[in-house]
């Protein structure tokens, strides 16, 4: 009896009709307006955010490589760039050198062909001075030679004829 | 991932059961010493043989021995937890707020003799302890449930009873009787499907009301709607945004179900099955919650009713069992690999197994929540039995010293539970419905 009454209160255990009814009914509605109205909607819109997503990673990703792939275009650009740079430097150092090098030879033939003439003119300039000296000497030995013949050679012709060759001997 | 949580789910399973046990077995041995003095326990005390009984305790009523002793709870002095506890996880017509207050409930109620009996339950003009004075078409409310008087010679229409509560016959059975013009008249146990085992049996009548446990499972229903509702037109009007508000609260946790439960055990199938996952998973936990609530409209003990866990196990098993495949199904009934004579006793196991997953999902959700209803309540009791019913204020504050940190952490157990019940219940439906559908692997 006791058992009996024990489980009598213990309602909870005991299926009731109206309650499996009442559960069947209210839980197909939620299943129902829950799947119908809330649960696709969300889990459509959590699909379609995370292609979203994952649109906007592969977006990222393909940007990224693409800028990967203008770093190294940019890269192999600055290359050549240089290359070409040290190439032109190299030209131009070339071209310097062969400037310099014709400038310095051109400089040496003129300054050669100017110490020519110079020498050629200082020879000239020699020659006339000596000419000029020796005339002068010639001048002077003669006007003294003559001052001197003119006193001692009033008497002695042969002085002035040996003086005469004497002067001629000097050329 | 998939086998840590399944014996996650098994071991958590097995202890809820583990524990509902030892719980009964214990109200069992004190309840029965206090209990035909307390009277104070809802109807039905009726033995099993209702057609039987009826007959017989129409005669008694006739014979008239002219005095009917109600012990009708009036001259109760004690104060028992476990036929408190017991009414308060029970279902009810009425919703008891405070005192003397309750909050009537639509009453639908079915009798093949008589036909339907559809009103409030205010009807009753509800008394002391939510118990009816008046008695209509044979129907009364006890404790605020709706019964039905066995004897046929009871009056119909409105009729006020004398009293109502126990009767204690010869063989010192007690029984729920209604005092009417000095005879008692017994009452029928409760309509169930128990075939009488739990002290139930087939009536003359049906409770098709809305009763406390229904008003509850509507009010989840339009809360649980209106809410993710609301997260859908999140969804739909901020395309594109993080989520925000409640969206964002819902979203972790759908995301969860999704990921971790459908996807792992259905495989690429999941988007067909995750509605129902889902509503599963947030119909139990809806009602946990609200259950958890220890006042109005909360406190129902919703899913720790077997007949509501009943259902949602059937939906599962129903689920299962229509969208199980060819190598499912021959899996069961001839077991392809093993010698004929294996297979002869693999077979009824797995036929039996079929239907013992389902029950398994309808006992451990059930025992789970009614073992936290009962501890809970069994430990706010202890104000009242330290404070002797009211007559000792010292001892009351004694009871409430012990009561509140005790009920404070149970309940943040409970929270716990609820969340971990509903989610066992969606997880190993799951991982039925991913063995119904799971295609051959060729070796």
């Amino acid at each position: 009896m006791i058992q009996t009454l024990f489980l009598a209160d213990f309602t909870v255990i005991r299926p009731e009709p109206g309650m499996i009814i009442w559960t069947t009914i209210i839980f197909g509605i939620f299943w129902f307006i829950m799947s119908r109205f809330a649960f696709k909607p969300i889990s459509n819109a959590l699909k379609e955010r995370e292609t979203d997503i994952q649109s906007s990673l592969d977006e990222a990703k393909k940007a990224r490589e693409e800028m990967a792939n203008l770093k190294s275009e940019n890269e192999a650009l600055l290359a050549l760039a240089q290359e070409e740079r040290s190439k032109i430097l190299k030209d131009a150092k070339a071209a310097k050198e062969t400037i310099i090098n014709e400038a310095k030879d051109k400089a040496k033939e003129e300054a050669k062909k100017i110490v020519t003439s110079a020498k050629a003119e200082i020879e000239n300039q020699k020659m006339a001075a000596m000419i000029d000296l020796k005339n002068q000497v010639g001048n002077i030995a003669l006007d003294i030679a003559e001052k001197v013949i003119a006193r001692e050679l009033k008497s002695q012709p042969e002085h002035e004829q040996y003086v005469n060759q004497l002067v001629k001997d000097l050329n | 991932m998939r086998n840590i949580l399944l014996i996650f789910a098994f071991i958590l399973g097995t202890s809820g059961l583990v524990i509902a046990q030892s719980h009964e077995h214990s109200n069992h041995a004190t309840d029965g010493a206090t209990h035909v003095e307390e009277g104070h326990d809802s109807p039905a005390g009726h033995d099993q043989g209702a057609e039987a009984g009826h007959e017989e305790h129409a005669g008694q009523a006739d014979h008239g021995h002219g005095h009917c002793f109600c012990d009708s709870g009036e001259a109760e002095e004690g104060f028992e937890v476990s036929s408190t506890a017991f009414h308060h996880i029970g279902d009810a017509n009425t919703f008891h707020i405070i005192g003397e207050v309750y909050v009537p409930l639509p009453c639908i109620l079915y009798a093949p003799d008589h036909g339907w009996n559809v009103m409030m339950a205010s009807k009753f003009d509800i008394g002391h302890h939510g118990t009816g004075n008046l008695a209509i078409d044979r129907y009364v409310l006890v404790h605020g449930e709706v019964n039905r008087i066995a004897d046929t010679s009871f009056p119909m229409g409105e009729i006020s009873v004398e009293c109502v509560g126990t009767e204690i016959n010869e063989e010192g059975e007690a029984h729920y009787v209604v005092g009417y013009q000095g005879n008692c008249y017994h009452l029928e146990s409760k309509s169930t499907l128990d075939q009488g085992v739990f002290g139930g049996g087939i009536t003359s009548y049906y409770d098709l009301s809305i009763t406390k446990n229904v008003f509850t499972m509507l009010l989840g229903l339009v809360l649980l709607f209106w809410m993710f509702r609301s997260v859908a037109t999140a969804y739909k009007k901020r395309r594109g945004e993080a989520p925000r508000g409640i969206q964002g609260l819902m979203e972790p946790i759908i995301l969860f179900i999704q990921d971790e439960v459908a996807k792992p055990f259905l495989g690429a199938k999941y988007s067909k099955y995750l509605p129902f996952l889902l509503s599963i998973f947030f119909f139990i936990l809806g009602l946990n919650l609200i259950g958890q609530i220890p006042f109005f409209p909360g406190s129902a003990n919703v899913t720790g009713n077997l007949g509501v866990t009943m259902v949602l196990a059937l939906f599962t098993f129903f689920i299962v069992s229509f969208s199980g495949n060819k190598h499912y199904w021959e899996h069961i009934f001839w077991m392809p690999g093993v010698p004929a004579w294996v297979k002869i006793i693999l077979t009824p196991v797995e036929v039996l197994g079929i239907f013992i997953k389902p029950f398994t999902l309808m006992l451990r959700l059930f025992a789970n929540i009614t073992a936290g209803h009962i501890v809970i309540m069994s430990f706010v009791g202890l104000i009242f039995i330290f404070g002797n019913s009211g007559e000792s204020l010292s001892g009351a504050g004694v009871g409430i010293a012990a009561s509140i940190p005790l009920t404070l952490f149970m309940m943040a157990i409970e929270l716990l539970v609820a969340f971990i019940q509903a989610f066992v219940f969606t997880l190993l439906a799951a991982s039925y419905i991913g063995a119904a559908i799971e295609e051959p692997h060729h070796h």
